[in-house]
């Protein structure tokens, strides 16, 4: 007997047809827009602002400009300073940190484990602009929180800011997205049977060899979707820039600050597209590799 | 006994070292706790003496700030509605319907949404944005969050209807009801759980983002709070702290209060695309 569908194809392309329109103006249309853009020397005023022209890979050279390429304020430095960006505050940071968190929130008390989870969760639904300001008040040199405890311990005030501003916003994008890496540990910890566990406690194992030998393994997968998709996010994050606007002198300019800056502080349109169809070109592989990989989980699961 | 004894040690241990980094998370974010109520705060951390809502009358007396919420409302407001109704509709038809290529837009939609996002889309945003003559409307920001939102929604809400037996729509329809009653009467109650949590999320998304609208608005009166947040500066640039504090924790409450209630009602867990 044929499988009777609940809704006719009619009816279902109309139930579609909204997400569809709104999908294909605001998503899809912009992606081929940028490639078309990028194309040109379109400004956002001016002559080329109505009437740009075509000047085939004149955006890409000048991007890949050897000349400039990894000066300050130039496309190679924010490419290499987002790359290790992703490095240390993703790869490293969050889902080292998150991994930590999880493996703690097994075995201490639960009221310990809200504590813990509910910091956690908080630096991560808050508002952007509020965590910003937050961090912009937690490290003020004169009053902010973190020198009063620098002083108090005896150690000489730092103004990180403006010292070491790269590695201000990778700390401060780890404490930002922690959170997902460590909920997504959660879930996967409590996918492994308790017994196992158990078993191992009988053995004598320490919690160092049941995360190495238990649980790491079994959650192979979960590790990897998240080092993809946490990559994903803080390549495109735009939240530093609410703490540094990408300074000072261009040492914490992202790709995605970078973008900006040409496309609506110069008004370069068309090179702000060449750099945005870069970074969607990095993304599609990196998105392309996560659907194959969710696809094979749920083939399995099936 | 030796087992139970390095047991409770590593325990202990642990217990340590979780309440160690529980504080240095809560950190940066303890000065908010007392800044709003303090009518002399700076960004030093100080308990406030006396505790005062003087800061919130401030806030509350100046109509800028007001405003301002009250564009992130309108245009939280409508994304979400967006969001929900549109998601909701081809969630279900990718469901239940038999529209050929099912699968193939499911995937396409995942893979251009990860790829278009915020920094990449800047410029093409802006661009249809212009070419459509929606700059500096509320509309601009709602529709673009929108689009942008949806392909996410609809991954979440369509795994959510498969998992919903077919039978409840089939019984009804036995009944005489017709497809569209089916879905309005029998499905929509069902679904309304996981609705929830799409709206939650998207309102949560739009009522915090920056970028978007800085992009998108020139005017002051349309400006959400994330982005008039900034006018809160003296002339020299110093932020204006009372006002900041007090305004920045308003702005937050709506974000807290739902991660309450979602954590009260279903458990904060995550769905859909970021789904292991």
């Amino acid at each position: 007997m044929k499988k009777f569908s609940l809704l006719s194809t009619r009816a279902g392309a109309v139930f579609v047809a909204p997400a569809a329109a709104l999908v294909g103006v605001f998503v899809i249309i912009p992606f081929f827009w940028v490639i078309v853009v990028s194309f040109t020397n379109k400004t956002l005023l001016g002559r080329t602002a109505i009437d740009p022209d075509f000047v085939g890979l004149q955006n890409y050279f000048t991007l890949f400009n050897p000349a400039t390429f990894f000066a300050r304020g130039q496309f190679g430095f924010s490419l290499i300073l987002t790359v290790q960006f992703v490095l240390f505050s993703a790869l490293i940071g969050q889902a080292l940190l998150g991994l930590i968190l999880a493996w703690l929130s097994q075995s201490v008390s639960p009221t310990l484990k809200n504590f813990l989870q509910t910091a956690v969760i908080a630096a991560w639904i808050l508002p952007e602009v509020v965590i910003g300001f937050a961090w912009f008040a937690f490290l003020d040199y004169d009053n902010g929180t973190l020198n009063m405890i620098m002083r108090g311990l005896g150690l000489p005030p730092a103004d990180l800011l403006l010292q070491q501003p790269f590695w201000v916003i990778v700390v401060f994008n780890t404490w930002r997205g922690a959170a997902f890496s460590m909920m997504l540990f959660n879930s996967a910890f409590q996918s492994i049977p308790p017994s196992y566990f158990q078993a191992a406690d009988v053995a004598g194992a320490s919690s160092w060899q049941k995360l190495r030998d238990i649980a790491l393994p079994l959650i192979r997968g979960h590790v990897v979707t998240d080092l993809i998709l946490i990559t994903m996010w803080t390549f495109n994050v735009f939240t530093p820039f609410l703490l540094t606007s990408g300074g000072p002198s261009y040492r914490t300019e992202l790709l995605s600050i970078y973008t900006y800056r040409v496309a609506f502080k110069d008004f370069e349109f068309g090179r702000g597209a060449a750099v945005g169809v870069i970074i969607m070109l990095i993304n599609l592989a990196f998105a392309l590799v996560y659907l194959q990989i969710a696809k094979k989980k749920k083939a399995e699961a099936e | 006994m030796q087992i139970s004894r390095s047991i409770y040690m590593r325990r202990a241990v642990f217990s340590v070292v979780a309440s160690l980094i529980g504080v240095v998370f809560a950190l940066p974010l303890v000065w908010f706790i007392f800044a709003p109520f303090n009518a002399r705060a700076e960004l030093g951390l100080a308990i406030p003496s006396p505790f005062t809502l003087s800061n919130f009358v401030t806030v509350f007396q100046n109509s800028f700030a007001m405003h301002a919420l009250l564009n992130s409302l309108i245009q939280a407001f409508g994304g979400v509605i967006l969001v929900g109704g549109a998601a909701t509709l081809a969630a279900y038809a990718l469901s239940r319907s038999s529209i050929p290529g099912k699968g193939a837009v499911t995937y396409i939609l995942l893979l251009f949404s990860s790829v278009v996002s915020g920094s990449a889309a800047m410029v093409p945003i802006f661009l249809i944005i212009s070419a459509i003559g929606l700059i500096d409307t509320h509309l601009a920001v709602i529709l673009v969050f929108a689009g942008g939102l949806l392909p996410t929604a609809m991954f979440i809400l369509r795994d959510f209807i498969d998992a919903i037996p077919r039978s409840y729509e089939e019984s009804a329809m036995v009944a005489g009801a017709s497809p569209i009653q089916a879905f309005f009467d029998v499905a929509l109650p069902v679904i309304r759980p996981g609705i929830v949590v799409v709206v939650v999320w998207a309102f949560v998304n739009i009522w915090g983002s920056f970028l978007i609208p800085f992009i998108l608005l020139r005017k002051d009166t349309l400006m959400p709070a994330s982005v008039a947040i900034y006018s809160f500066y003296s002339e020299a640039g110093t932020p204006i702290v009372t006002l900041l504090a007090a305004y920045s924790l308003i702005y937050s409450l709506p974000v807290i209060v739902l991660y309450l209630f979602v954590n009260w009602k279903f458990g904060f867990r995550f769905f859909g695309g970021i789904k292991s």
